[in-house]
């Protein structure tokens, strides 16, 4: 069993729904990476995802944009982003998620990049440009190995779709809560509750919610009907703002913590 | 070699597919059923054709370049002018099937990327024929070499969106346009200029441009009763030069030589020839060649021309270079503004920096050949768009 599918059977039995925060790896620096993975952790994150910094990132938004921009300024590589996880995972068993778009992983080599990264440590890998169509290639080398492939649902996802991702999806099932690119945003949909519990009746996975959550507000109502909420852009954003390296690492634990209490509170409250 | 590219996927060979974020899955799985339609539907046929030959001034003429081959001194050359379509280049074969069948399909809003302008030029001029909205997005480093179309979009009525982000030309503006699609996707037609993409864009931007392979195929039997030795055509992301090939990919005697921008030389690592410096990835929605670094980060591009510089290719252009069905050579900025040069003296003809690629391939290639040889040169564009990049490359203040 995969250290994802151990945290979510955790959640259910503690009545709670997961936090996973993503940032970049390499936003300012690796050292400040791990360090700030450590802050997550000890502000209640349930799981973190990892960016992997990408040329073209072309489903996101400008803070994450300018976050890959500010990762790809140092030398990083896929095997210093192994080694990080493996730093991390020596004192922690949080999931890791690695989050990127498909070429850096395809170049690496497949099957290399399955081995070596499930031996460093990291439990899931999540593409943005690869649907279950295009991932037989990646799961051939993934699913032999304790590493979760990742699919999303979007509100523009069918029912075929919905069936689709359900069959081959492994870990949880990543549902973007509009249509569009990452990044903070002031409302949701009103019909995400009930596009979410569409998402549930095709699959026994759990599903995360992501995509614009960005105030503890927010997560909480998303901590009502989803088994995680997943917040990128806005945390990025604290840590671009934040002056020093020391206070970007406290600006991303202190944020954490304040999601995590509102998801906790919301959870108890129904 | 399988006879049917692209597969129902889109797959050609290892190439091509569908690598894009989920939400628009629904939409190309959209397109694809649109695009199947009208395909099969001889009202769409005969609306298309119809705007082809009075609207865009199709069938262009291939013209017997005879000072030209006389000055090289050895094959028989002929030049398929795209040039003389309306807007001055190829790409409005391609804007016109596809805003056809946007309208088939109900959608309202028109986005494209552009590199050169012709192609953001293409579409601004369809969209505002058919009364649609148009947005273009192009990358702030070319909105500065070719502020002549960027005019010209304006006053087409576009709305032109300058793209600030990573290498500021093609590509990004690709990345914009996706963004853009991926947000306004129940609204929008995304209008893709090149032969690459998702499916199923590489092939339907293919079989709208193959109207020049076809005509010229119908043009060279009538003039000279028999097929050429010889197609030559620039390579950016490939639509003119799968435009002309594609037609005679079956007929085995027909050499297919795609030139790519060499920049200023392969070995100085600033140009744009995916094909062959590159190594097989996925970008902008399908697997093929890629200009690369070894950690799989897309690497900038140079070339003088616009139109060239882009680190992709398209899938199919991939696969027949594997069949070994089409060669590959270049031609580097200073070889092509020379070209322009050359056959503005010989032929009375200025082509397009692009389009100048191949002209500049076509004076090595032809002095090796006989008399009896024939060799057929799109000329994808004019030159009327390049006159303030040609004039600063020759030190001309104009």
């Amino acid at each position: 069993m995969s250290r994802i599918e151990k945290k979510f059977i955790e959640m259910k039995r503690r009545g709670q729904a997961a936090l996973i925060p993503f940032i970049t790896a390499g936003d300012p620096d690796l050292p400040t990476t791990l360090k700030i993975m450590r802050a997550l952790e000890a502000g209640g994150a349930d799981a973190i995802e990892l960016g992997i910094p990408f040329s073209d990132p072309s489903a996101d938004g400008p803070t994450i944009q300018r976050s890959s921009e500010r990762a790809l300024k140092n030398p990083i590589s896929l095997p210093a982003i192994f080694q990080l996880v493996r730093e991390f995972r020596k004192a922690s068993e949080l999931p890791i998620i690695l989050f990127g778009y498909y070429n850096p992983f395809f170049r690496f080599g497949l099957d290399k990049f399955a081995s070596e990264a499930a031996q460093a440590g990291a439990d899931g890998v999540l593409c943005v440009d690869l649907p279950p169509e295009e991932s037989g290639e990646l799961k051939s080398c993934t699913d032999r190995r304790d590493l979760d492939v990742i699919f999303l649902l979007s509100p523009t996802s069918g029912a075929d779709r919905r069936s689709l991702v359900a069959r081959h999806g492994r870990g949880f099932i990543y549902y973007v809560s509009v249509t569009g690119v990452t990044g903070a945003r002031q409302t949701f949909d009103v019909d995400l509750r009930r596009q979410v519990a569409q998402v549930r009746r095709a699959t026994k996975l759990p599903v995360g919610v992501g995509f614009g959550i960005s105030t503890p507000k927010q997560a909480a109502w998303i901590a009502e009907f989803a088994d995680a909420a997943v917040v990128g852009s806005a945390l990025v954003q604290r840590i671009e703002q934040a002056k020093s390296k020391a206070d970007k690492v406290k600006q991303a634990g202190d944020f954490v913590a304040q999601l995590k209490r509102a998801m906790t509170a919301a959870r108890k409250k129904t | 070699m399988p006879l049917k590219v692209p597969d129902r996927r889109g797959h050609f060979g290892p190439y091509g597919g569908r690598y894009v974020a989920e939400t628009l899955m629904p939409a190309l799985a959209e397109l694809q059923r649109g695009y199947a339609t009208v395909r099969r539907d001889a009202g769409f046929k005969r609306e298309l054709a119809y705007y082809l030959k009075e609207y865009v001034g199709r069938a262009t003429p291939l013209y017997f370049a005879e000072r030209l081959t006389r000055s090289l001194g050895g094959a028989t050359v002929y030049l398929k002018r795209e040039d003389l379509c309306h807007t001055g280049a190829h790409k409005i074969n391609n804007t016109m099937g596809q805003i056809l069948l946007a309208r088939h399909m109900g959608k309202h809003r028109i986005i494209a990327e552009t590199g050169a302008g012709q192609h953001g030029v293409a579409t601004a001029t369809v969209a505002a024929r058919f009364g649609m909205e148009c947005e273009i997005f192009m990358g702030a480093e070319d909105v500065q070499r070719q502020s002549l179309n960027v005019f010209r979009m304006k006053l087409l009525g576009a709305k032109v969106r300058v793209v600030e982000s990573g290498s500021r030309t093609l590509k990004d503006a690709m990345n914009e346009a996706l963004r853009d699609w991926v947000t306004n996707v129940r609204t929008t037609y995304y209008l893709i200029g090149s032969v690459a993409g998702p499916h199923p864009y590489p092939m339907m931007v293919r079989d709208f441009q193959s109207v020049i392979g076809r005509e010229a195929r119908r043009q060279i039997l009538q003039k000279e009763g028999r097929l050429p030795d010889y197609l030559l055509a620039c390579v950016g992301g490939g639509s003119n030069s799968m435009g002309l090939f594609f037609p005679f990919v079956k007929d085995k005697a027909v050499k297919m030589l795609g030139v790519e921008a060499a920049g200023l030389g392969l070995e100085s690592g600033k140009h744009s020839a995916t094909v062959q410096r590159g190594a097989v990835g996925v970008l902008h929605g399908s697997k093929s060649y890629l200009l690369q670094d070894d950690k799989g980060q897309v690497m900038e591009t140079h070339s003088v021309a616009a139109g060239l510089d882009y680190p992709g290719v398209g899938p199919e252009l991939s696969y027949l270079r594997d069949q070994g069905r089409v060669q590959f050579d270049s031609a580097t900025d200073e070889e092509a503004i020379a070209s322009i040069r050359f056959l503005a003296e010989v032929e009375g003809i200025i082509p397009a920096l692009e389009s100048a690629h191949a002209i500049a391939v076509v004076r090595r290639l032809a002095p090796k050949l006989k008399k009896r040889q024939i060799i057929i040169v799109n000329l994808s564009g004019r030159g009327d768009k390049d006159m303030i990049t040609v004039g600063d490359y020759l030190g001309v203040k104009l």
